[in-house]
Order: structure tokens, then C-alpha cells, then sequence
């Protein structure tokens, strides 16, 4: 045992190589995604979107639409000005009388084929007037910044959690407030303050939102989404139509990729009144790519500015932090990466005088929603960029620096928890990350010159990341453990498995659980609302921890029954019994045992008569402990579990043209435990490569008039094969969380956090380049170089 | 719309059918031959997901206009299961967790396949040259490369 791994208990199951369960039908392109569904009678959806990013809609006229043969529905904002959404109720299914983006639906048409509906489109006729464009967060929270939502204060939000603030863009506000600001700034020895600034970046599923959905008769709805969230969709729906709950059906079926962009409800409602305008006939929505990039939401861009007060020998005293976020359009989920951003504003350092304000500004960009990480790769670009500069400031070594002001046990987060042995450990993360690629050791004068000589040069960094879970004090999941006629168990619940591995890794805590064969344990791989057990929704990497949890109990329930009716057909005491291997047995007698199979619907006697009946186990799980945040103070519990990691890479750029390559990349999480180690590497190596996305290449761009230059594959670019690193490692360390299951906590977002970061680091540390923004393009870098060069020419001359 | 006749041959099965002028090959599997496995990611050849061996070499289906296939030999990611048994190449990418949402992996296999028909034992290189066409959004390709390697490897 390192000191990086946990206690290897004996276990059958946890932490072993289980295969997941959906490989014959991804591989052999039998799973049925969403688009890959055809009812009868359906119709095909397309939508008209503005082509403006800010505009009053004067008329539309949909006459020469209508009138085309096969054309069955039109509709436009008259009739879908319902406001639906999760946090914020500040967007209508159709844009009404005004857009706020380029890219937002004015129109939809359904026809008989998808070319018909697509001609209807191009014949309705927008008279739009075009309005002033608010395309920078800095000025949208100017004093007299034109109101991009006049009506903030009467938009529908969770009262106590968010705090718009009618009269400006500003449709949430959080503040953290800890120890005294000017006192702490008065006890440093130097400051340094800095701002970051990120543009908004894109998930890109490879599956769009593809959307089906019949409105039937007596109002029954039955939804196929392309989501993440089947229970949120079928609330959100019911409160924005008053239908009630029940007559909702929501099925999502394999998911081609989320990312958090499928999180809470997209285009169900504007397909559900298509369908209604259609007579009830089923209609499917499959957006283009182009759609994807410029209708449906994308990753909030960010400007933090951050203040750093420290001693002389490296001890952080003061900080205060300003986030504003380019929410765009909408912010309905905005407002919530808003406050959880501020909950981590500092990241895992302990600072005992803390300000952070956290905006969500409107703005007439693409609006944004929950992305992998959940505002926590761009609030990390910030504060761990602004830790190696203040590290060079204090001629200290980062990695140092870092060790000292880290989080330890008995500290104090910004918002008052208190730190403990259980928490997880971001300094034995950032040693093995360190330690995995040899990034501390510096340069000989041989490779130094080496480097000259090529015109290469090479550098190396590190830096930490955490998260944890951003979610509703009541975010809760359920499960089901029932048995099969055979002995074998079924497992159901709502959390889908978008390829993150949760099924499997469910599986195997049922297996452990029951000490019974895995081939024995099923999981249902889709879900559908009126059957499955309710989940809030599957985000913040809340489903091997939550879900797992559920899953337990649900086995814990079951197990229950196995011993009661394993005692009548043992004819002995409940508590004399025990199971394994799908059998039951009496302790003191293990020779004789019953197979699950003969208890699981009920204990037949030898005359007939017959007991117990079919055994099913529930299980439940909750957020224990969350509190809302003091809306002055931001104290409170935010926090079910942080899961800490760290990265360190090493990188060549090269000086005649700003190309960077990443020569090795090492990512450490302190996952609790491992539940298993594949699918936890493929999270790792899969989550550090959309990391390097947004480090060179993910940026959206817009034009002075706020349309967006980067709708495709060709302008929108994300890693291919060929941007992988050379030499990737991934590593843990397992500091058990005392309320996970056997210790696991959730990681499927962490390994994007800090991506940016450690390579602007890297960057700084071979060429001397100090970025505050991103991407670090060839384009970027080489311009900075030129620069970098004049400058020095001009202090030789 | 006008609609010719086409005379293809999709996965060792014959097919006569009367296609519109700019249907592309793509959705003339999905939507005529119901062979959804082959999926759209873009529409435009940038994502590979639509990828199929036409005439033994891989094209994106969506670029294809079906009644350019006129005659051709055309296979798709339903050829690789054969006889109740997955591929050679399936059952790599279950063994090295190379798919995680599944939505490329169709293509991706395609890709493979007609890389590993070409160039029976490619080495990693070979295989990010040749791959490069097929974007995955979730697995950082490091295991797809581990996959197609192992069957290359034990090609031998
Ligand atoms: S769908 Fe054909 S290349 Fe993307
Ligand atoms: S497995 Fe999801 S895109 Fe490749």
C-alpha cells in the first residue's frame, strides 16, 4: 500500500475490472439512440432562428408556410410564450416579441418529411428591427447598460438560493464574506492583482438534442429526449403546462454524449406543441450540428479579476475575487454555475480573508447551461494561473507555494466547512502528479541548450483542482433491486449512462453487496419515467456517490427479505441467516442451502403451499446536510463531498511558429476509492483531452453585431486523434469519503478542471509568456512571441 | 422531387430501390434500409460518425449522394457482427473501454476496419494518420488507438 491508496479490504467486486454492460450494442450499432426512433405517423421538425442578436420581431407571417402541401404545423412565439426552466424562468419556449441572440427560435415547422418542413421554414417571413447589441459582460454591468430583461424581478427562481437584481443584467449575485478584508490586506507584504478572461466554449455531443414527443389525447404526453435529466424534464414540463406529473412519460434511451449540456429541459416543450398543433401526431426534432452550436446553449464565458494579498514567506492572508459571467441570453442555469463558482472561488487554498462576488450578467451572446465542470475549469484558469504568478512574484517555487497555503485538516473553507482527514487530500494529488512526470526537476544546461538550438523550447507545471457537487440541498435519488424467478436481480433507477460507466459501476456495488455472481446483476439501461424510481438528475457527478447510495439501501432492503424468507424455508431464526453466492444457508449448517431462485417470487413446500412472494428491495439517498448560503455572508454547507485533484504537464513550443505540443501529461484524483480502474482512466484521459480542447483550440467567436463566426466542425475545433498527448498517466489517490459508497466520491467532471491552467503555467515557465486568456493557439502564442521579441530588441537597442 | 432507380449491393444483401436525386448514402441506409447503426454527427464531413466501406474504402455516407452508388459494394457497421458472434474489432473496443456514449463508435469501427484491410498491422501512428477523420468527444482516443493496435498485433 502507497501512501496514495486506500486499505485494500478484501472485496469481490469493488475496485475490479468489470466490463460495462453496453458494449455488444454500442459496438454493433444496435443501441437505439433517440433519432434512431420512428413512430408511426411522425412528422419532422425545423426550426427558423434569428438571424439577429438582438431584435424587436415586428411580424412574422406564416401564410405561404402553412399553405405548403405536407406542411402540418406552424408555430411561433404566440404560441409558445410559456416560460419553463430550472433555476431562472427567464426564457419562452418561442422568443415573443424580442430575440436575444442570433441563433434563438422564432419559428418551428412540422411536415410529413424533413425537406418539405425545411421549405416551409425558408417561406416564413420575419419583419424583424434590429437593436442595439450588448456583446461584452463588462459593459452589461455598467450603471446605464441597456436592460436586456426588463422584467428580472418578476421572472420565477428559487428564492433564498439566487439574488437577481432587477434594474440591471445582473440576474444573480452571490458573495462569499469571510475574516476582514482590509485587515488581511493590511498584514500582506505584497499584492498582486490580475484579471482572466475566458470566451464561452461549446460541449459537443456527437449526438445534437434529438427530440420526439407526442402530445396525445387527454393531454398524455410521451417524451424520447437526447437528455440527462428524464425526472427534472418531466417537472419542469408539468409546471410550465399544468399538466399533471403522471401523464408525462419521459423516456431517454442511449445518449450520444452530454457533457451537462443535456442537463435539465431543452427542446421538449417546443416539440410537445408541435405535436399539438399537428392533431397530436408525433413529431422529431433532430438539430443540425449548426443548430447545436449557435440555438442550443453552450459554456458561460467568464471575466474574473482576482486580488492577492501575501506575506513574505508565501502565506496567502487576503483575497478577494470578482466573476463575471457571460451568461448570454438566458441564464436559467446560469445562475446556479454563478454561485457554485463562488463557492470555489479561491480554490482549495485556506485564506482567512475572503470577498468573492459572483454575477451572472445577461448578455446577447449564445446563452450558457452546465458544462462538464460546472464553472469550475474557468474559475481554475483564474485562480491557478494566479498562483504561479504570485509564486514568481515572491521568487518562490509554485509547487511550494502551493503546499503551504493548501487546505489541511482542521481548515476552513471560504464558506465555513471544516476540513477533516475524510475530505481528500489536493497535496498528495499534486505530489503524484508532480511526481508521475518529473515535473519539479529542472532543465540541465545540455537540454537548455538543446532547446536553444532547436528553437524548441520546453517547460513544465502543476496545479490543483477540486469540485464538488452543485446541486439543490434536496437533490435525491432512488433505486430499485428486484429479483428475477431465477435468483437474479434487476436493478433500476433514473440516472442515465451517457458512457460515464455509472450502470456498471452500480452493478458492482449491488454484486458486493449481495455477495452474489455480477453475471447475475442487471441494471435497465434506459429510463422511463413511469417506471423507473425518481432521480433529480444526472449532473455534478452525484451518481456513483447518490445513486450508489440508493443502490445500497436498496440491496440493504432486499437482503432484509432474503433473511426472512430464507428463515422460514431454513426453519430457523432470521438472524441465523446467511447468503452468498445467490444462496441462503443457516450459519451453523452451511451445507444446506436454498438458491435465491426458490425464494424469489415466494417458498414453495413440498405440498404446495406456498409463502413470502416476490422479493423487492427500495433504496433512497438524499444530500444530507446542505444549506442554502447566507445571502451577505455565503457561509453555509455547499458542499456533499470535494473531490480534489491536480495535473502537471510538459509541453514544447515551437518559436518559429507558436505551435505548443504536449510532450506528457499526468492527472491525479482523489477519488475515494476506485470502484474500477478502466472506467475511471477512460474519464481521466477523456475529460483531460476536452481539457486541452479549451486550452488551444474551443473558443466561440462572435462579431461585432454578437453573431457567432464558429458554427461547425471546420470553425469550431475540438481534439482529434492527433491531439492527444504522446505520454498521458493517470493516477489516484483514495482518501475514503466517509458518506460514499465503500469511500468512492464522484470524478467524472474533475479531470477538465485546471487543464488550462497548468499549460498557460507550462507556457509561462518555458517562454516567459505570461497568458490571461485563452486559447493558447499557434496563432495566439506566435503573436505574443513577436511581441515578446520587439520588446527585448527594444531594450538591447 | 425526382426519383431514380438505384442498384446497390449493402452488406452482401441486394437492394432495388427508387431514391430522390440528393438523397445522400446516409440516409438512404437510416431512413430507407432502417440500418441506423451508421449515425449523423454533422452532416457536412467533419465527424466521421456517418463513416462506411464503399468499394473497400471508407467515406462519410453523409457526402455520398446514394445514387453515386449505383452498382457499388457498400458495408456498414451491421457487417462486423457476424454469425452471432462481434468482430474481431468489437470485441477489442469492449475489451479496452474504447466508447464511452457509443455515438461514434460505428464509424470508428469502419474507419478501423478498412485501415486494418489496408494496412493489416498499423502502428500507432498509422492509426492517428489514418483515424484522424473520426472525432470522439468522450474517450481522449487513447483506448480506441489500444484496440484497433491489439488487432493489428494479433493479425499476425
Ligand atoms: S455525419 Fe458525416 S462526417 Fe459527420
Ligand atoms: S464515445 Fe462518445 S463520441 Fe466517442
Amino acid at each position: 500500500m502507497s501512501e496514495y491508496h486506500a486499505d485494500s479490504q478484501e472485496f469481490r467486486y469493488i475496485g475490479k475490472p468489470v466490463k460495462r454492460n453496453d458494449g455488444p450494442e454500442k459496438v454493433s450499432g444496435t443501441a437505439q439512440y433517440a433519432g434512431d426512433i420512428v413512430l408511426s405517423g411522425m412528422l419532422h421538425a425545423r426550426l427558423l432562428t434569428s438571424p439577429y442578436a438582438h431584435a424587436r420581431i415586428l411580424s412574422i407571417d406564416t401564410c405561404a408556410a402553412e399553405a405548403l402541401p405536407g406542411v402540418r404545423a406552424v408555430i411561433t412565439g404566440e404560441h409558445g410564450s410559456v416560460k419553463v426552466g430550472i433555476y431562472m424562468q427567464d426564457k419562452s419556449v418561442i422568443a415573443t416579441d424580442t430575440v436575444r441572440y442570433q441563433g434563438e427560435i422564432v419559428a418551428a415547422v412540422a411536415a410529413d418529411t424533413v425537406e418539405i418542413a425545411r421549405e416551409a421554414v425558408s417561406l416564413i417571413k420575419v419583419d424583424y428591427e434590429p437593436l442595439e447589441v450588448l456583446n461584452d459582460v463588462r459593459k452589461a454591468v455598467e450603471p446605464d447598460a441597456m436592460l436586456l430583461h426588463p422584467h428580472l424581478g418578476t421572472y420565477a427562481h428559487s428564492v433564498g438560493v439566487f439574488f437577481p437584481e432587477p434594474g440591471s443584467n445582473i440576474a444573480n449575485h452571490t458573495r462569499i464574506r469571510r475574516g476582514n478584508l482590509e485587515e488581511g490586506f493590511k498584514q500582506a507584504d505584497l499584492i498582486l492583482e490580475n484579471s482572466f478572461e475566458q470566451n464561452q466554449v461549446l460541449h459537443v455531443p456527437l449526438e445534437t438534442h434529438v427530440t420526439l414527443v407526442q402530445w396525445g389525447v387527454d393531454d398524455q404526453i410521451k417524451i424520447w429526449s437526447s437528455g440527462q435529466s428524464p425526472f427534472s424534464v418531466r417537472d419542469l414540463f408539468s409546471i410550465a403546462f399544468g399538466i399533471p406529473r403522471a401523464n408525462i412519460e419521459v423516456n431517454i434511451p442511449f445518449v450520444g454524449g452530454g457533457f451537462g449540456g443535456k442537463a435539465g429541459i431543452h427542446l421538449e416543450p417546443l416539440v410537445a406543441l408541435l405535436s399539438k398543433a399537428a392533431g397530436g401526431r408525433p413529431v422529431k426534432l433532430e438539430p443540425t450540428r449548426e443548430e447545436e452550436c449557435q440555438t442550443l446553449p453552450c459554456r458561460q464565458g467568464q471575466v474574473a479579476r482576482i486580488k492577492t494579498g501575501c506575506t513574505r514567506d508565501g502565506k496567502i492572508v487576503a483575497e478577494q475575487v470578482e466573476i463575471l459571467w457571460d451568461a448570454g441570453a438566458y441564464a436559467d442555469y446560469g445562475v446556479n454555475i454563478g454561485r457554485a463558482s463562488a463557492t470555489s472561488a479561491c480554490g482549495p487554498y485556506h485564506i482567512p480573508n475572503i470577498c468573492v462576488d459572483a454575477k451572472t450578467v445577461y448578455t446577447n451572446h449564445l446563452y450558457g447551461t452546465a458544462y462538464r465542470g460546472f464553472g469550475h475549469p474557468e474559475v481554475f484558469f483564474a485562480v491557478e494561473r494566479q498562483r504561479d504568478l504570485m509564486a514568481r512574484e515572491l521568487g518562490m517555487d509554485p509547487t511550494e507555494f502551493r503546499l503551504k497555503n493548501l487546505l489541511y485538516p482542521g481548515d476552513e473553507t471560504i464558506t465555513g466547512e471544516l476540513i477533516t482527514e475524510n475530505t481528500g487530500s489536493p497535496d498528495k494529488c499534486l505530489k503524484r502528479a508532480i511526481e508521475l512526470i518529473d515535473a519539479q526537476t529542472p532543465y540541465t544546461e545540455a537540454e537548455k541548450e538543446q532547446m536553444a538550438a532547436t528553437g524548441k523550447l520546453r517547460g513544465k507545471a502543476a496545479a490543483v483542482l477540486q469540485k464538488a457537487p452543485a446541486m439543490p440541498t434536496w437533490s435525491a435519488s432512488s433505486a430499485l433491486v428486484q429479483m428475477n424467478e431465477d435468483g437474479s436481480v434487476r436493478i433500476s433507477v433514473s440516472g442515465v449512462d451517457y458512457g460515464q460507466g455509472t450502470y456498471t459501476i452500480l452493478r458492482q456495488i449491488a454484486a458486493e453487496r449481495l455477495k452474489m455472481p455480477i453475471e447475475d446483476v442487471y441494471i435497465n439501461k434506459s429510463v422511463i419515467t413511469p417506471l423507473s424510481p425518481y432521480d433529480w438528475q444526472t449532473v455534478a457527478s452525484r451518481m456513483t456517490s447518490i445513486c450508489g447510495m440508493a443502490v445500497m439501501e436498496a440491496c440493504d432492503d432486499l437482503i432484509k427479505q432474503i433473511r426472512e424468507i430464507g428463515a422460514i424455508a431454513l426453519r430457523a431464526a432470521a438472524h441465523e441467516v446467511e447468503f452468498d453466492n445467490a444462496e441462503v444457508y443457516v450459519r451453523q449448517n452451511p451445507q444446506y442451502r436454498i438458491a435465491f431462485g426458490k425464494i424469489a417470487m415466494g417458498y414453495i413446500y413440498e405440498n404446495g403451499n406456498a409463502v413470502g412472494g416476490p422479493l423487492i428491495g427500495r433504496g433512497k439517498a438524499i444530500a444530507q446536510g446542505l444549506s442554502n448560503l447566507d445571502e451577505h455572508t455565503g457561509q453555509g454547507k455547499a458542499a456533499l463531498d470535494w473531490t480534489y485533484g491536480a495535473h502537471a504537464v510538459e509541453i514544447e513550443v515551437e518559436l518559429a511558429t507558436g505551435d505548443i505540443e504536449v510532450l506528457q501529461m499526468a492527472t491525479v484524483i482523489d477519488a475515494g476509492r476506485v470502484m474500477n480502474e478502466q472506467l475511471l482512466h477512460g474519464q481521466i484521459v477523456g475529460g483531460a483531452l476536452q481539457g486541452l480542447g479549451c486550452t488551444f483550440s474551443e473558443v466561440l467567436l462572435h462579431d461585432d453585431q454578437g453573431r457567432l463566426l464558429t458554427r461547425n466542425f471546420t470553425d469550431y475545433k475540438i481534439p482529434t486523434f492527433k491531439d492527444m498527448p504522446r505520454k498521458m498517466y493517470t493516477d489516484v489517490v483514495e482518501t475514503p469519503q466517509l458518506d460514499g459508497p465503500y469511500g468512492a466520491r464522484g470524478a467524472g467532471e474533475h479531470p477538465l478542471i485546471s487543464v488550462t491552467s497548468t499549460v498557460a503555467n507550462a507556457l509561462a515557465n518555458a517562454t516567459g509568456l505570461e497568458f490571461y486568456d485563452l486559447p493558447l493557439s499557434a496563432w495566439r502564442v506566435w503573436t505574443k512571441l513577436q511581441e515578446q521579441q520587439q520588446k527585448q530588441q527594444e531594450v538591447q537597442e | 422531387m425526382t426519383t431514380k432507380s438505384l442498384h446497390l449491393t449493402v452488406n452482401g444483401e441486394v437492394y432495388d430501390a427508387f431514391v430522390s436525386e440528393n438523397a445522400t448514402l446516409l440516409t438512404f441506409l437510416r431512413d430507407v434500409l432502417g440500418l441506423t447503426g451508421t449515425k449523423e454527427g454533422c452532416g457536412a464531413g467533419e465527424c466521421g460518425a456517418c463513416t462506411v466501406i464503399l468499394n473497400g474504402l471508407p467515406v462519410n455516407s453523409c457526402m455520398v449522394l446514394a445514387l453515386e452508388c449505383e452498382g457499388a459494394e457498400v458495408r456498414t457497421i451491421e457487417s462486423e457482427y457476424q454469425n452471432g458472434e462481434l468482430s474481431n474489432l468489437q470485441q477489442a473496443f469492449i475489451e479496452y473501454n474504447a466508447f464511452q456514449c457509443g455515438f461514434c463508435t460505428p464509424g470508428m469501427i469502419m474507419s478501423a476496419r478498412a485501415l486494418l484491410e489496408a494496412n493489416p498491422h498499423p502502428s500507432r501512428d498509422d492509426i492517428r494518420e489514418a483515424m484522424e477523420g473520426n472525432l470522439c468527444r468522450c474517450t481522449g482516443y487513447d483506448s480506441i488507438i489500444a484496440a484497433i493496435e491489439s488487432v493489428g498485433v494479433s493479425a499476425s
